[in-house]
């Protein structure tokens, strides 16, 4: 029963789409508010549908309803409960039903949130909304049902990848998503600003706030989704370059490159045509990953296995918006009425374009990587893979360039500023980078000059963005109770930045140093016998079976002696899902300050005595390298509640003062 | 002036692009194709194919030693290391490392693709060339027949 209303509530959704869209484009067309209101409200019934289907879904899982072939698929009954909720969005049907939830989410909040925004504009960006809600609802409906019925259900599930119950997968995507489709107001309001054909200071401050929120839950998904690969996969790495990965990488660097273009719109009237076009390229960028992941013309460890024909279909979907958009983009942008500061190269809207300018050049650098292995098929037949030494060579320089100028910009004045001023002020910053640099290079041992470079970055940009805060509130030369009134008074938007900044330093600091400083050790043991990696000796003391609720495990308990002596002990296992047929590595990671000591246990290798392949690495400062993004992620939300965004949000009510002294007097 | 500062970045980007494909790109082969391409030994290639029923032999040193297939010719493959978990005998697999002078793939990576139910896609396309392809799998064949 839920099941057909589920179905049903996808089929409405998609009419109130189609009703949104068309409403509000007459509404724009004819002035009229009534119209307006009836888009509106379409949007935000489309997106209590889309709820509707998607608890429907989740209520299919939860009772394991295996008459829905999606349920069947992907569930199990003796699946613990948060994997049974977790496999609505474990699957490409239910995937695609959580894209749209955020999608019409996002469209329900810019129609109930966006009271400020002059009509016309608003119209237009509702009107855009409904149409990608048209394109993706009908998509998911038509050709991806999650609400298909099983002919003959089966009386057991076949179960959900063991590799994807893990509480980390389960709860990465929905933010994963919320930053994708998080991007699609972003370029509601751009095909909104094109049509209209005006782009000022106050479109960018209502663009900013999506685009932080966006940028924020993306940062949050890519994160814990590499948190998940680094320690489910048990490979001990982060990052691959893999095509998944970077498919998620690209919308957020060219969401973190509108991000800072914005600011320039917003506050000198420039770079307009500029943002527009990053506000379009960034959901581009998101729809071309859904399309990268789910098509399957790539091979990934994140692929969604699915048939080509929605490959197809999900590529018509991207060239037809993105297509329109752009097309759109290219008729309108000359015409755009921006409003065109003039400044010179040294100043802060210069370094904010240099800051584009490598952040763009750097997404076009992992753009080729990751299609050029499919183009170069295409053409030749040959099968070629593209891996981290290409963007090592390519993406790593350019992102080290962007960070070496990055502290200097925000201490450069608006219009013309003072580059040497700037310098001046960061001498410290530099003095200890060099430090970081001497230390890197001198006393660790392998990869020298990369380790050296990533310290000195992470150090020259935490120190930066200090030096920046002390700059601001005058430390050392006014008097300390004034530095701590102008603390006070530094609105949450410079918090923000300065927290993201050194977020990123943080990340710096941890993946140089992982990534050069990591040390692996792997053999088979048998019961008493040691191994060692690094300052740590780790012995085997026994393997025994381990029960888990759809899982039966062999678990190895290692005891660790360290620097500082013993340790607690570790127990890494190795799981069996029946239900799959399918083993899976449980790492057992110990963390000694930001470092981890990470031991898998491998299959048993039967010889004279029985022993068992144990693999232990030590990754040092590989915390940071989580730790980072998420000091970023919450600066981007500490901006997101800064005064004056939420002021731009409701623009309405900054008129209320005015009118209110009139009243009284 | 934005010209001016582009114009250099875009051509570095360019210039390091160019520069790393021909460096970093991995050849894909299956065991028939190394044999044609004459792949020189060293040269870091990916082979990717079904792991030879009854090849598989697990040294006591970690060390495991399979035969890869795609069912013309047969390369044996050696790998110091765990195999990933979803690595069994008749699946498809795919290795990243070279030939040594004997002719041995020595592997440095070892990928298994997570979904059971997925072949590689080079892997696909290779077997498809040699006419070993047996359709597509996806799926589990209960709920896809189910669905027609």
């Amino acid at each position: 029963m839920t099941d057909e209303l589920g179905a049903f509530a996808l089929i409405l959704a998609l009419v109130l789409s189609v009703v949104q869209a068309g409403a509000s484009g007459l509404a724009r067309l004819r002035h009229d508010a009534t119209l307006r209101g009836a888009g509106e409200g379409a949007a935000f019934g489309a997106f209590m549908a889309i709820a509707v289907a998607f608890f429907a879904l989740m209520h299919a899982f939860v009772t394991s309803d295996f008459s829905v072939m999606n349920v069947a698929a992907n569930s199990h009954t003796e699946k613990p409960l948060l994997y049974k909720v977790a496999a609505v969005w474990g699957s490409h049907e239910g995937s695609m039903l959580l894209w749209c939830l955020a999608l019409t989410g996002f469209g329900g909040a810019v129609a109930l949130f966006g009271r400020g925004l002059p009509s016309g504009l608003k119209a237009l960006v509702v009107m855009t909304q409904g149409m990608l809600g048209m394109l993706f609802i009908g998509y998911t409906a038509l050709a991806s049902n999650p609400f298909v019925r099983a002919m003959t259900p089966p009386v057991e599930g076949a179960s959900l990848n063991p590799i994807l119950q893990d509480p980390f997968l389960a709860i990465h995507p929905p933010f994963l998503y919320s930053g994708y489709v998080g991007f699609s107001v972003v370029f509601s309001f751009a095909v909104a600003a094109l049509i209209e054909g005006k782009v000022d200071a106050a479109w960018a401050r209502w663009v900013r706030p999506w685009t932080l929120a966006a940028w924020s839950c993306l940062t949050v998904g890519i994160t814990l989704g590499s948190f998940w690969a680094y320690y489910e996969l048990g490979w001990g790495g982060w990052w691959f370059w893999d095509p998944v990965e970077n498919a998620s990488f690209m919308p957020w660097l060219i969401g973190t490159a509108l991000l800072h273009s914005a600011i320039v719109t917003e506050k000198r009237g420039a770079l307009a045509g500029w943002t527009v076009f990053l506000a379009l390229a960034a959901f581009t960028f998101s729809m071309l990953g859904a399309f990268l992941v789910r098509s399957g013309v790539l091979t990934s460890v994140h692929a969604f296995a699915v048939d080509p024909k929605r490959g197809i279909l999900l590529l018509g979907i991207l060239a037809f918006a993105a297509g329109g958009a752009f097309s759109l983009f290219a008729w309108r942008a000359p015409a755009l009425k921006g409003e065109g500061g003039l400044f010179a190269p040294v100043s802060r809207e210069g370094s904010l374009v240099l800051n584009n300018l490598f952040l763009a050049a750097a997404t076009l650098t992992v753009l080729l990587g990751t299609l050029y292995p499919l183009i170069r098929q295409a053409l030749t037949g040959e099968a070629i893979s593209v891996g981290s030494p290409y963007f090592a060579l390519t993406f790593a320089p350019l992102m080290a360039a962007c960070l070496l100028i990055l502290p200097a910009g925000p201490l450069l004045a608006w219009k013309r500023g003072d580059a040497l001023g700037a310098l001046q002020r960061l001498w410290g910053a530099a003095a200890l980078a060099l430090i970081a640099a001497l230390i890197g290079y001198f006393l660790l041992q392998p990869q020298k000059i990369f380790v050296a470079t990533g310290l000195a970055l992470g150090v020259w940009l935490i120190a930066g963005s200090a030096l920046e805060l002390v700059t601001r509130v005058k430390a050392g030369s006014a008097p300390v109770s004034e530095s701590l009134r102008r603390l006070g008074a530094l609105p949450r938007g410079q918090w923000g930045m300065t927290l993201a900044h050194m977020g990123l330093g943080v990340f710096v600091l941890g993946a140089a140093f992982e990534t050069s400083g990591r040390i692996d050790a792997a053999e088979a043991l048998s019961i008493g016998q040691s191994l060692k990696v690094g300052a740590y000796v780790l012995t085997l003391k026994g393997v025994a079976p381990n029960e888990g609720p759809n899982y039966s495990a062999e678990r190895a308990t290692l005891s660790v002696t360290g620097p500082h002596g013993a340790a607690a002990d570790v127990t890494p296992e190795r799981r069996f899902y029946p239900a799959n047929r399918q083993t899976t590595s449980q790492v057992a990671i110990e963390r000694h300050g930001a470092s981890d000591l990470y031991v898998v246990v491998g299959d048993r290798r039967d010889g004279a005595k029985p022993a068992w392949l144990i693999r232990a690495y030590w990754n040092p400062w590989a915390r940071l390298i989580f730790g980072g993004p998420i000091l970023m992620a919450l600066g981007g939300l500490i901006s997101l509640s800064d005064r004056r965004l939420r002021l731009a949000a409701g623009a309405k009510r900054r008129a209320l003062p005015q009118v209110l002294p009139e009243a009284v007097g | 002036m934005v010209l001016g500062a582009a114009a250099p970045i875009l051509a570095l980007a360019a210039g390091l692009s160019l520069y790393a494909m021909g460096d970093a790109a991995v050849f894909f082969y299956s065991p028939k194709m190394a044999a044609d391409k004459h792949v020189p030994a060293g040269r870091t290639v990916r082979l990717g194919g079904l792991v030879a029923p009854g090849s598989v032999v697990k040294l006591p040193d970690g060390t495991v030693k399979f035969a890869v297939t795609d069912r013309v010719d047969t390369d044996q493959v050696v790998f110091k290391g765990d195999l990933p978990d979803l690595f069994r005998e008749g699946q498809g697999v795919v290795s990243e490392g070279a030939f040594d002078t004997n002719g041995v793939f020595v592997a440095r990576e070892v990928l298994a693709k997570h979904d059971e139910r997925y072949m590689p896609k080079e892997l696909a396309d290779a077997l498809k060339k040699t006419g070993e392809w047996r359709g597509d799998g996806a799926g589990p064949v209960n709920y896809s027949k189910a669905l027609r």
